[in-house]
């Protein structure tokens, strides 16, 4: 009797091992599977094609798709509620997913966060340099590009095709990235226009169509030949500068099929360096990194081929900014004023240096104000 | 409904309605007639179901391809089933806002500014609580507060409707907006988390704060809050002299007044009670799902949710089924996306087409002699 008792309770236990065991073994199969044969899950905010943030993300997933062995699946239009939660859980459980791309700023606290903790065998990585290395899960992590290094040759490209001398910038909201790429375009155009400014309007949200063509008018009737900007979808911005027959300079993804006269460049991201490290790494068998940023030194960021308002000068000049920037030479060549005239940058700063992240100031020669 | 008990023999029942017999054929002819209810708003999804097809079929897609994807993707699996029930349960709270009101004889369309402001003044109410009192009186409170902060700013449309004799619809669909903007200039401004720079949220509840899943389920226990209200006001409308004098109210405003109803009162109450469904759900988003309030909580489920009632005729009881309709929908939409190729637009069309057809299929209502009793075809 008590034999049978014990070996009764043996098999149990024997059983909940090899349970135990087949558990791992599907962690480690699936990690397996994930180095011969990558899925990526993709979500975006936005409309894939919205000639903007969204678009700069699927143009670099449509280059990771002809990576060999991996595979992509992509939702979009996925607002920032439990909607996304939802969405990258079924591609960890219906597509097997070993690899998630989170490209909206909201989706990172709790829902990647909470989702990387329930999944520990999936790698999540998100779009904005949040990630916390002493509180956030150790599969998690954040990617993100310095894009005003690519707005700086904007600058320097703008600087030597305006004729009168004034730039005019549509900003989202007065928030340090924003502000970084104005400045930057300042200081380009300043590299190779002494007398360049940069006026600026501030329209107070990232998606307000209206009021960015508004403010687009504005700034060509108070005499700006240029016109760029910092919104989620430069597409009513660069039309509107096309249709009032001036120059423009493009933002987060390609403009050049909205402005085939004006076109100057334009500012991009260039995720796909990211993407194909990231698939590479998990092919090799390695944890991609936790945390990327950087610009043009490391290849993050890219400016859309010359279009038909580029001078010859300007492209050379610009061409050679980017050999710049690669070898990290500085933009924020201190000391610098802001516009109301106080001391803000004390000396030279690296192109990645967090002093600079916390920038909340516009630079002298900008007109506009951050409140 | 075919193994319904067989209907009465002859008209002769219907004039003598005495003993068990007749109470069961009094059930045969409800049923009967019931049965209209249930089989139209089906060929309904039917009709739209096939329009879908040759859509698909007209854009190169193979529409057995879509229903095999709906299907693992909204139902198929125990994932996915959850997926969907979660998805439903902010529809079910914001379609009661919207059916309740109905049968008053409103049409209050507010729900998504109640679930806003009702979330918000949840979260908001939290901040001087956490960690101060323990979390299950905290989450009762907030819940209360959210509910009752929904139910006054519908309760707002209500009593101009009553009082000022304001269009309800247009009330209550421009108090949303006013909501919402109340809501982002206090996360903006004043309650702003400022160790959250980039994304305007007020302070985060904390995880001891918040509000768990249904045991043994990944589903929160909104879902379950919603079913349970589905019930109650169920029994509240059709089982009181409350919701009798309501109903009596919205079928004839003029005879009610007559006859000394407080039509005042049942108004702004119905329209409260209906805000107090909003608000709540608004009280799940914050503390079941995005542990704070911000932009995010506008997301469209007050807006979903008249659909749902219109599709649940404005009957509690259908609200459950139809809303967990439409969170398969949406939930397997995600699939679709990925698997077909297809833009999220997709599902948005099959919702347009089940929406449109379900709304002209209104007019066939009593025009099938099958569903109508016996004792009218014998009289003609």
């Amino acid at each position: 009797m008590s034999g049978s008792e014990i070996s009764r309770r043996t098999l149990i236990k024997t059983t909940a091992l090899g349970l135990a065991g087949a558990t791992l073994n599907i962690g480690a199969m699936r990690r397996a599977l994930a180095a011969g044969d990558l899925t990526v899950g993709v979500v975006y905010v936005g409309a894939r094609d919205d000639f903007g943030w969204n678009q700069a993300h699927a143009v670099a997933i449509k280059a990771l798709k002809e990576v060999p062995g991996v595979k992509v699946v992509e939702e979009e239009n996925v607002p920032e509620t439990d909607a996304v939660s939802k969405s990258m859980e079924s591609m960890v459980n219906l597509d097997g997913a070993g690899l998630i791309l989170a490209t909206s700023f909201g989706y990172y606290t709790p829902f990647v966060v909470d989702l990387a903790k329930k999944y520990p065998d999936v790698e999540f990585r998100h779009a904005a340099p949040l990630w916390n290395k002493d509180k956030d899960p150790k599969n998690a992590g954040s990617y993100f590009g310095y894009l005003n290094q690519a707005h700086y040759i904007n600058g320097v490209a703008a600087g030597l095709a305006t004729k009168k001398n004034k730039i005019g910038f549509v900003a989202a909201k007065p928030i340090a990235s924003v502000l970084s790429n104005i400045n930057s375009v300042l200081l380009g155009a300043r590299s190779t226009n002494p007398n360049a400014t940069v006026q600026v309007i501030f329209t107070g949200d990232w998606s307000m169509p209206v009021r960015e063509a508004e403010a687009a008018n504005a700034l060509v009737d108070a005499g700006c030949d240029v016109i760029t900007c910092h919104v989620d979808g430069p597409k009513v911005v660069i039309e509107t500068a096309e249709k009032r027959g001036v120059m423009s300079c493009g933002h987060n993804a390609s403009q050049a099929p909205l402005a085939p006269k004006g076109l100057i460049t334009g500012a991009e991201y260039k995720w796909e360096t990211i993407y194909k490290g990231y698939a590479a790494d998990l092919a090799a068998g390695k944890n991609p990194p936790n945390f990327l940023t950087g610009g043009y030194e490391v290849d993050f960021v890219r400016n859309t081929p010359f279009g038909a308002s580029a001078t010859p000068e300007a492209q050379k000049a610009a061409l050679a900014a980017i050999e710049g920037l690669k070898a990290k030479k500085p933009i924020y060549v201190g000391p610098l004023k802001d516009n109301k005239g106080k001391l803000v940058i004390d000396k030279t700063y690296d192109n990645l240096d967090p002093f600079l992240d916390k920038m909340d100031y516009l630079l002298e020669g900008v007109s506009g104000s951050t409140t | 409904m075919s193994d319904a008990p067989a209907t009465p023999s002859s008209a002769s029942d219907l004039i003598q309605p005495v003993g068990p017999k007749a109470a069961r054929s009094d059930l045969a002819l409800r049923l009967r007639a019931n049965s209209e209810y249930v089989a139209i708003p089906l060929l309904a999804i039917a009709i739209a179901s096939a329009l879908f097809a040759v859509f698909l079929i007209a854009i190169g897609k193979s529409p057995l391809d879509f229903v095999s994807y709906v299907w693992r993707g909204g139902f198929g699996t125990a994932f996915s089933f959850q997926n969907t029930l979660q998805r439903s349960a902010p529809l079910i709270l914001t379609a009661l806002a919207v059916a309740i009101p109905a049968r008053i004889g409103l049409i209050m369309i507010g729900g998504e500014g109640a679930l806003v402001l009702g979330g918000f003044a949840a979260a908001a109410l939290a901040i001087p609580m956490i960690g101060v009192l323990p979390p299950i009186v905290a989450l009762v409170l907030m819940a209360i507060f959210a509910m009752l902060t929904g139910g006054f700013w519908v309760g707002i449309a209500g009593f101009l409707r009553y009082a000022r004799g304001v269009n309800e619809t247009i009330s209550s669909l421009l108090l949303t907006y006013i909501g919402i903007a109340i809501m982002n200039f206090f996360v903006e401004g004043a309650l702003r988390d400022l160790s959250n720079p980039n994304k305007p949220s007020t302070k985060p509840l904390g995880d001891a704060y918040m509000v768990g899943k249904i045991p043994g389920t990944d589903v929160h226990w909104g879902f379950a809050a919603g079913i349970l209200l589905c019930i109650l006001i169920y029994l509240l409308l059709e089982r009181t002299t409350f919701g009798f004098a309501a109903r009596v109210t919205g079928g004839n405003y003029r005879a009610a007044l007559a006859q000394g109803l407080p039509v005042g009162k049942l108004i702004v109450a119905f329209s409260g009670i209906a805000g107090a469904c909003a608000g709540l759900a608004g009280f799940f988003e914050v503390a079941a799902i995005q542990g704070r309030a911000n932009a995010s909580l506008a997301a469209g489920y007050g807006f979903t949710g008249i659909l749902v009632s219109f599709l649940a005729r404005h009957n509690p009881l259908v609200i459950p089924p139809v809303a967990i309709l439409f969170g398969g929908i949406v939930a397997a939409g995600g699939l679709v996306q990925r698997r077909m190729e297809l833009p999220d637009a997709t599902v948005q069309v099959l919702e347009g087409f089940i929406f449109v057809v379900l709304l002209t299929s209104e007019t066939l209502y009593g025009r099938f002699s099958i569903f109508k009793p016996t004792a009218s075809k014998d009289r003609t």
